[in-house]
C-alpha cells in the first residue's frame, strides 16, 4: 500500500500546484504568497490583508478563484464518472458522453441560446437550469428505452441506446445551428466548453451534484471491481448487479449532465484521465475513483489557465485545449508505457 | 444439498428446460452430460441464479433459492465459468481477493486478517501462490482458470458450479483441476456440480451423472449406468463402444469411426512367413487384433509383426523383455507393434499349417520341446525358475473375432495341448507325472477382423474344431521333430 500513497501525495500536490498556478498566472499576476494570504483571509477572519493591492484580492476573490473551483469540480466530475463508466462498459475506452447525456445536456442549453429563453427569478441561469434537466430527462429516456428493449439491460444494450440518442440529439443540435444567424457565435462557443465569467453560483450549481455523484459512486467501488470482470461474474460473486448498474448509472449521468451544464462539452477528460490513472496506478477502483478525482480536476485547471493565457488577452475554447494538449500527451504515454497494458 | 423439482424455463418463452428433477447430495461430485442444445448450461445458470426461471423449484438444504440475498446465495454458491471477460488488468491478489465481497459487510468494508488468510490460503491450494503480483493478463488459461478458481473458493461455498472447467486446459491441467475437485469432495465435504462434454472424464471422476437429452432428464444414476452403448447411441446418436479403464472400475468409451482400414480381405497364411537362424517371424499386411501371453506385446491390443526367437538352454532370463526389445530393434522390428516370443526349440522344428474351414480359415505355428514339461496339477512341487518357453502356439484366424471368441480360442487351443502331451506321452520329470504342458508356454490368438463372423471358439464350434484339429496336428509334429533331433544328438 506504500505505493497508493505515494500515488495520493502525488497526486495532491498536482492539483494544489495547478490551482495555485491558475489563480496565480493571467493578464494581472498575483504571487503565490498573496493569494494564500487573501485565502486564508477569507477563512480564518482575523488576518488582515491590509497590505495587499484591493484589485489583486478582487481578481483571487471573484474571479480566479471561482474559476479555477469550478474548472477543478467540472474536471473532477467528468474523470470520476469517465471511470466508473468504463469500469461497469467493461471498456478502457468508455467515456461519459457514451450514454447521450452530453447531448441531452447539449439540447437544452441550444434551446435556451436559439430561444433566448428567460425563466423569470431564475434569469441569467435558466441555461444551466435548463440544461440539467434536459440531461436528466435524457437518461430518462435512454434508460427507460433500454429497460423495454431488454429487461436484463445489460450494458451492450445501453450502450447502443445511449448511441440512438445522442446521434438523434447532435443531428437536431446541428439542425439548430443550420437555422441560427447572431446566436451562432454563442451556440459554438457554448459547445466547444468554457468556465470563464460564470462566478460562484455556477459553483453552487454544480457543487451538490458532484458531491451526490461522486459519493455514490465512490461507494461502489468494489461492485465496480467485480463488474469489470462482467456481469455474470459479478452476480456469481455477490454483486446485486441489476441495482448497483443503475445506481452508478444514474449518478454518472448526474455528475455528467451537471457538469455539461455548467461548462459546456468539454471533451477528452472523461476518456483519457481515468484510462491514464489507471495506466499508473491499476485498475483497481477503490483507487482509480478517488485519484481520478484530484487528477481530473487539476488537469482541467490548467488546460483552462493555457487556455486563456497562450494567446492573451484572447481565450481559447477550453474543449480545444483539453484535446490539442491531451492527445498527444496521452499519446506519448502510450507508446512509453506500451510494455505494460492498462 | 441441492434438490431440482421440475424445473422448467428457458431464455424466451419456448422452454428449454423442461420437468427437471434431481436431487445432489452432499460431498457428491455430480455430473450433467448431454449433447449440444440439451440444456446443460441453461439449467446451470437457472441454478446459479442468473436465470430466472418459469416453473418449478431449486432448493439448497430445503430452502428455496428465491429467498436468498444476492450475498447469502454467494456465501452459499460458487461459480468457475469457462470464460472471462479481463477488459483490465489486475493482479493474482486483487482478483482472487474479490471472492470475499459477500463476505465482508459494513459501510467501510476493511480488509481483515480473516479474510487475508483465506486468500493465502486458496492461493497455495491452486499453486498460484508463487504469481500473486502478476498481472492476469500476462497469464496462460490454465493459470488464469486457477485464479478464477481460486476466487471461487475465497467465497468458502458449500457448493461448486462448474461449466465444463477443462474444456480449453490441457490434458495435465485437466486431471490437475479434476483431481482437486475430487479430493476436495472427500476431504471438505465440497459438493460439485459440474457440465462435461467429454464422457470418458465424467464416468473417471464423477459419484454420479444426470443425462439430459432435450432438456429432459433421459437418465439419472451412477457412471456404470448412464454411459452404456445404447443409452450414448440414443441421446447423441453415436456409435461407441464401452471399455473398461485399466485401473479403476469405470467405463469408458471409444468412439467407432465411420472410415474403413482395409477394403480387400486378407487372408493370413504361410506367405507371410519369412525364415532367419535366430528367429522365425510373420508380417501381416495389416495390423491383426491380438490377444498374446509372450515377452513382448502380451496382452490385448493390435500388432503386426510376430517374432519367435530361438535363445540357447543357457539364456539368461533376468532382464529379459529389456534384451528382447533390444534384439527387435536391433533386427529392424519397431516394438510397438510386434509380439515377440522365445524359445529354447530349434527353428528347423516348427510346424505350421493352414486349415479352411467354412468361409474362414485358421492358420496355426507351432515350436514345441518338451524338456522343462510341468504337470500342472502338481506344480507346486517345482521350483521357480525361468527357463525360456517351449511351446509357442500360434494362431492366426482369418475372421472377425469377439472378446468371448478370443478367450474361447486359448481354452480350446490349451485342451488340445493337453492332449498331445498325453497321446505323446510327455512326462513331467519331477513329478513323474503326464505333463500337461511346459513351464514357459506362450500363445497368440491374432484376429484379421474381416470376413466372417464369429462369435464362440468352444470344442464343438465351427472355430474350435479347426483351432483344436490344428493345435492338435502342429503340436504334435513340432514334438515329433524335436524329439527326433534330441535322439540323433
Amino acid at each position: 500500500m506504500k505505493n497508493k500513497a505515494f500515488a495520493y501525495v502525488i497526486s495532491a500536490v498536482f492539483l494544489v500546484v495547478a490551482m495555485l498556478l491558475g489563480i496565480s498566472i493571467g493578464t494581472v499576476h498575483v504571487p503565490i504568497f498573496n493569494i494564500l494570504q487573501i485565502i486564508g483571509a477569507e477563512i480564518f477572519r482575523f488576518m488582515s490583508i491590509d497590505q495587499i493591492d484591493p484589485m489583486q484580492t478582487n481578481i483571487v476573490l471573484n474571479i480566479r478563484l471561482p474559476r479555477v473551483l469550478l474548472a477543478g469540480l467540472v474536471g473532477a466530475a467528468l474523470a470520476i464518472a469517465g471511470a466508473a463508466f468504463q469500469g461497469l462498459l467493461r471498456n478502457p475506452l468508455a467515456d461519459p458522453y457514451t450514454l447521450g447525456v452530453s447531448s441531452g445536456a447539449s439540447v437544452g442549453a441550444v434551446m435556451t441560446l436559439f430561444f433566448q429563453l428567460s425563466i423569470p427569478f431564475v434569469g441569467a441561469f435558466t441555461l444551466p437550469l435548463l440544461s440539467i434537466l434536459s440531461a436528466f430527462l435524457t437518461i430518462f429516456l435512454v434508460l427507460g428505452f433500454a429497460r423495454k428493449i431488454d429487461k436484463g439491460m445489460k450494458v451492450e444494450t445501453i450502450i447502443l441506446t445511449g448511441i440512438i440518442f445522442s446521434s438523434f440529439l447532435g443531428a437536431f443540435i446541428s439542425l439548430v445551428i443550420a437555422l441560427t444567424g447572431e446566436e451562432l457565435r454563442q451556440i459554438i462557443g457554448w459547445l466547444l466548453g468554457s468556465v470563464s465569467m460564470r462566478g460562484w453560483t455556477y459553483i453552487n450549481i454544480i457543487l451538490p451534484f458532484f458531491l451526490i455523484g461522486s459519493i455514490i459512486i465512490l461507494a461502489n467501488s468494489k461492485e465496480l471491481n467485480a463488474m469489470s470482470f462482467g456481469e455474470e461474474r459479478a452476480q456469481h460473486l455477490g454483486v446485486n448487479v441489476q441495482r448497483r448498474k443503475m445506481v452508478i448509472l444514474i449518478a454518472g449521468s448526474i455528475l455528467t449532465g451537471a457538469a455539461v451544464a455548467v461548462s459546456g462539452t468539454i471533451g477528452f477528460v472523461g476518456l483519457v484521465i481515468p484510462h491514464l490513472t489507471r495506466l499508473l496506478w491499476g485498475p483497481d477502483h477503490r483507487h482509480l475513483l478517488p485519484l481520478s478525482i484530484l487528477t481530473g480536476s487539476g488537469f482541467l485547471i490548467l488546460a483552462d489557465l493555457v487556455s486563456r493565457t497562450i494567446i492573451s488577452p484572447i481565450e481559447l475554447p477550453i474543449g480545444v485545449i483539453t484535446a490539442l494538449i491531451g492527445a498527444p500527451a496521452f499519446g506519448l504515454i502510450l507508446m512509453k508505457g506500451r510494455s505494460r497494458k492498462v | 444439498m441441492l434438490k431440482v423439482e421440475q424445473l422448467s424455463g428457458g431464455y424466451s418463452n419456448e422452454p428449454i428446460v423442461k420437468n427437471v428433477s434431481f436431487q445432489v447430495q452432499k460431498g457428491e461430485l455430480f455430473g450433467i452430460l448431454g449433447p449440444n442444445g440439451s440444456g446443460k448450461t441453461t439449467l446451470l445458470k437457472m441454478i446459479s441464479g442468473i436465470l430466472p426461471f418459469q416453473s418449478g423449484t431449486i432448493s439448497i438444504k430445503g430452502q428455496s433459492i428465491k429467498s436468498f440475498s444476492m450475498k447469502e446465495l454467494a456465501k452459499m454458491m460458487a461459480v468457475l465459468s469457462q470464460h472471462s471477460s479481463q477488459a483490465f488488468s489486475y493482479t493474482v491478489k486483487e482478483t482472487v481477493s474479490l471472492g470475499r465481497y459477500a463476505h465482508q459487510t459494513g459501510w467501510f468494508r476493511s480488509w481483515s486478517e480473516e479474510d487475508e488468510r483465506i486468500v493465502q490460503e486458496a492461493m497455495e491450494q491452486t499453486g498460484i501462490h508463487a504469481f500473486q503480483n502478476k498481472s492476469i493478463q500476462e497469464l496462460s488459461g490454465g493459470e488464469r482458470q486457477r485464479v478464477f478458481l481460486a476466487q471461487s473458493l475465497v467465497q468458502e461455498p458449500e457448493i461448486l458450479l462448474l461449466d465444463e472447467p477443462t474444456n480449453h486446459l490441457d490434458l495435465s491441467y485437466q486431471k490437475e483441476l479434476l483431481d482437486l475437485l475430487k479430493q476436495w469432495t472427500r476431504e471438505k465435504g465440497l459438493t460439485v456440480i459440474s457440465i462435461f462434454h467429454d464422457l470418458n472424464l465424467a464416468s473417471l471422476y464423477c459419484d454420479r451423472l444426470l443425462l439430459l437429452e432435450n432438456g429432459s432428464v433421459h437418465t439419472n444414476a451412477v457412471p456404470n449406468e448412464v454411459v452404456k452403448v445404447d443409452k450414448i447411441k440414443e441421446v447423441y446418436d453415436t456409435d461407441v463402444e464401452k471399455h473398461p479403464h485399466p485401473s479403476i472400475p469405470v467405463p469408458q468409451m471409444v468412439l467407432l469411426p465411420n472410415f474403413n482400414g482395409e477394403e480387400n480381405i486378407v487372408e493370413i497364411g504361410p506367405e507371410f512367413m519369412r525364415f532367419s537362424k535366430e528367429h522365425i517371424s510373420l508380417h501381416a499386411p495389416l495390423p491383426l487384433r491380438t490377444m498374446s501371453s509372450g515377452v513382448i506385446g502380451s496382452g490385448v491390443g493390435w500388432h503386426q509383426t510376430f517374432v519367435n526367437r530361438h535363445v540357447d538352454k543357457t539364456y539368461d532370463c533376468s532382464d529379459h523383455r529389456n534384451e528382447m526389445h533390444h534384439y527387435l530393434k536391433e533386427h529392424g522390428f519397431e516394438p510397438s507393434p510386434t509380439i515377440g516370443m522365445m524359445t529354447a526349440v530349434w527353428l528347423d522344428d516348427v510346424s505350421y499349417k493352414l486349415i479352411k474351414g467354412d468361409n474362414f480359415s485358421i492358420f496355426v505355428i507351432v515350436t514345441a520341446g518338451v524338456s522343462n514339461a510341468v504337470d500342472a496339477s502338481k506344480s507346486d512341487q517345482h521350483s521357480f525358475e525361468m527357463v525360456p518357453g517351449t511351446i509357442n502356439t500360434w494362431i492366426f484366424v482369418n475372421g472377425q473375432l469377439t472378446e468371448e471368441a478370443f478367450i474361447q480360442s486359448i481354452m480350446t487351443a490349451t485342451e488340445a495341448k493337453v492332449k498331445v502331451m498325453d497321446s505323446e506321452k510327455v512326462l513331467d520329470l519331477v513329478t513323474g507325472t503326464t505333463a500337461t504342458g511346459t513351464s514357459t508356454d506362450s500363445i497368440l490368438i491374432a484376429a484379421t477382423q474381416m470376413g466372417k463372423k464369429l462369435e464362440f471358439a468352444g470344442t464343438i464350434t465351427p472355430l474350435g474344431k479347426l483351432i483344436s484339429q490344428g493345435v492338435f496336428e502342429c503340436t504334435t509334429e513340432a514334438i515329433r521333430k524335436s524329439r527326433k533331433r534330441l535322439k540323433a544328438k
